[in-house]
């Protein structure tokens, strides 16, 4: 009687999937989710500024100065929505949030040309570091070199960079491989957690713990059908990745759904976790996002995992994202295969054994 | 088994459940018969379902010894498990699943193979009338046709020994009595009912009673035995005016509870004596009241048991 039973474990995840044929706006959701974010990270996440709306305050009225102008407006960094005739009523614009960048043409413009004082002023919006950034960018622009007839290539730079891998330098090949972590752990961890807790909050277990089936059977029996969600999201990912933005798969194909399973592993594991320190689905939804918003931020997937802070990094190195940022894009992009990749997956695994560790001690003490 | 049939089905020897400071079961001393339907009376909150939750194995208790039909619980509430049925106070099935598919997945949890399973359901869809239910999921069911499916799946296994925490809680007159009707056709099958309610028309109903308070049993014996062995009397008074006359017994030494029903007021005393007091307070308020020596009822053995225990027990006789 006592023990592990196949059947009941089976019995359980058969009622799952039953329920979650049932719950339309949960299966909505886990193909729904994947889809949305998609082409929303696809399409919106692009860190190349185009377009910063900007006002020109031209106070040299040359032809010069026009021609420069002009010239900047041809780059598509700037839109020139307004060209107020003082700085303080640009400043006006800039602190209405109606622009993020003023370009003040000074009076000595021609001047200034002549000498080494820099020719033109760049009032940037500050608290957008991205425009900040742009503008640092746009400081080397070749005014000098420009105005004495000079083609507009790019001053030749002592270093030259060659970026392997995803030389077009185009946002979703960064970004999808990242992704499909991004949305296994959104639904698998929020999900579980849920899962396992409704099953609690609707007073379901208080009738089945006095029936043979063990927890262990019915917490695996709950967790099973979301593994297998778990791969139908990754392929989707990935198919519309290759479909819509040409993402490639450069390394074995096997290799990398091997990883997304280890990565599906560690996030049930964190689920589980969850649903045994909280009360509620909804505690079970708050906890599962306050451990996805470190997760998105810090494991590589958003900014550089190098320009963090060094304790930052550590704390990273324990996120399961982290590691599988690192398996997804080495065997998407570079090509890489598990061999090469296997430290990444054995911190999947600590991780998961963890996890699911404390869980079950967890578990012990509450039968009390 | 047959042989170990002579002892009761449940025996309790100083069972105590605390929470912290709170002692929720205090010293519980039971003796459940097998065959009969055993019922639990007392308030909210006075430990019943945590005692039915100790029984079952789902709770350690602090102290104190259990034997369900002959197991030591909670080392064998494995093995008990496959034994008894548990009807929980708020429905614990899916009710996103049918009410088929919900007895299908209890069947399957006690391992009935697919012949049996069917063979199974269709016995229960009969006894419980849920044929024509079997296919509408369980969220959309009434709540007499959603007590009928819980007690379906809780007998599923053909449990010995059957818990039920307030299974009437949410039903209307017609259904707990055909509910009852049922309960009995299962204890003429044999198994051991042990019901708890805080209804007095039902606990009326029971073979056996405990009564209980602050987790201790305060009471305990056949309905009409505790009706008999009651010490006080109950009175009638008749009165235009009750809830004015109520107020004049108020504080009334050796009166020991007031209610009013309808037109008439029910006065619990401690013995005949009284009886002149009572007449007499009533009657200041309205010389037109009479007062009447009635047939004690259960809710009278309640009373009696729950709120006079400290002041009118042992200390008295």
């Amino acid at each position: 009687m006592i023990g592990f039973s196949v059947h009941r474990l089976w019995a359980v995840v058969t009622k799952e999937l039953r329920q979650l044929k049932r719950d339309r706006l949960t299966y909505a959701m886990i193909v729904g989710i994947p889809i949305m974010q998609l082409l929303l990270f696809g399409y919106a996440i692009n860190m190349d500024v185009r377009h910063l709306p900007a006002a020109v305050v031209d106070q040299a009225h040359s032809s010069r100065s026009r021609q420069v102008i002009d010239e900047l407006h041809q780059s598509r960094v700037f839109d020139f929505l307004y060209a107020p005739a003082t700085s303080s009523g640009a400043q006006t614009l800039l602190r209405n949030g109606d622009v993020k960048v003023i370009v003040v043409v000074p009076a000595d413009f021609e001047h200034r040309l002549t000498t080494d004082q820099p020719p033109l002023q760049l009032i940037v919006d500050g608290s957008d570091q991205v425009v900040q950034q742009a503008a640092r960018q746009l400081s080397q622009f070749p005014v000098r070199a420009y105005l004495r007839g000079q083609s507009l290539s790019p001053p030749s730079s002592p270093v030259a960079v060659a970026a392997y891998y995803n030389p077009r330098r185009q946002a979703p090949l960064n970004t999808v491989p990242g992704l499909i972590g991004v949305i296994l752990t959104m639904t698998m961890v929020m999900f579980t957690a849920i899962a396992l807790v409704r099953e609690r909050e609707h007073g379901n277990q208080e009738f089945l713990i006095t029936t043979p089936l063990s927890s262990a059977e019915l917490t695996l029996g709950k967790v099973l059908p979301f593994i297998g969600i778990g791969v139908i999201q990754t392929s989707l990912v990935l198919l519309l990745g290759h479909l819509i933005f040409q993402v490639p798969v450069r390394g074995p194909l096997l290799d990398l759904y091997l990883a997304a399973l280890v990565f599906i592993v560690a996030s049930l594991a964190l689920g589980i976790l969850i649903s045994t320190v909280v009360r509620s689905q909804f505690q079970a939804m708050q906890a599962a996002i306050f451990t996805f918003l470190p997760q998105i931020l810090l494991s590589g997937f958003m900014f550089p995992f190098e320009g963090m802070p060094r304790p930052a990094q550590w704390f990273a190195e324990i996120l399961p994202l982290t590691h599988f940022v690192r398996l997804s894009r080495g065997i998407m992009l570079r090509g890489a295969d598990l061999t090469s990749l296997w430290p990444e997956l054995l911190a999947l695994g600590v991780f998961s054994a963890v996890a699911l560790g404390v869980a079950i001690l967890r578990v012990n003490k509450r039968l009390d | 088994m047959t042989d170990q049939d002579a002892g009761p089905a449940i025996l309790t020897r100083g069972l105590t459940r605390r929470f912290g400071d709170l002692v929720a079961v205090d010293h519980l001393d039971l003796s459940v018969p097998r065959g009969q339907v055993y019922g639990f009376l007392g308030p909210n909150g006075c430990g019943k379902s945590t005692t039915i939750r100790m029984l079952c194995g789902l709770l350690l208790p602090s102290e104190g010894d259990i034997q369900v039909l002959d197991l030591d619980i909670p080392r064998q509430a494995e093995a008990l498990k496959q034994r008894i049925g548990y009807m929980t106070q708020s429905f614990s099935l899916y009710r996103d699943l049918s009410v088929r598919e919900n007895l299908d997945f209890v069947a399957r949890l006690f391992g009935l193979s697919r012949g049996r399973r069917r063979e199974r359901l269709d016995q229960l869809f009969h006894t419980y009338r849920l044929g024509t239910l079997a296919d509408q999921l369980a969220g959309t069911l009434s709540g007499g046709q959603r007590q009928r499916l819980a007690l379906a799946a809780a007998v599923l296994n053909d449990p010995e020994l059957l818990f039920l925490d307030e299974p009437t809680s949410a039903v209307d007159p017609q259904s707990r009595r055909d509910f009852w009707d049922v309960l009995f056709g299962l204890a003429d099958g044999g198994t051991t009912l042990l019901v708890s309610t805080h209804y007095m028309d039902e606990a009326e109903r029971c073979h056996r009673l405990a009564i209980l308070q602050d987790g201790a049993l305060v009471a305990e014996g056949s309905p009409a035995r505790l009706k008999e062995e009651m010490r006080g009397v109950s009175l009638l008074v008749t009165t235009a005016n009750p809830r004015r006359a109520q107020h004049a017994l108020d504080d009334q030494e050796g009166v020991r509870s007031c209610a009013q029903i309808g037109a008439t007021l029910r006065v619990l005393v401690d013995d005949e004596a009284t009886l002149a007091t009572v007449r007499q307070r009533v009657r200041d308020v309205d010389p037109d009241a009479t007062v009447a020596v009635t047939d004690v009822n259960l809710e009278d053995v309640f009373v009696a048991a729950t709120l006079g225990r400290p002041e009118h027990g042992e200390a008295r006789s």
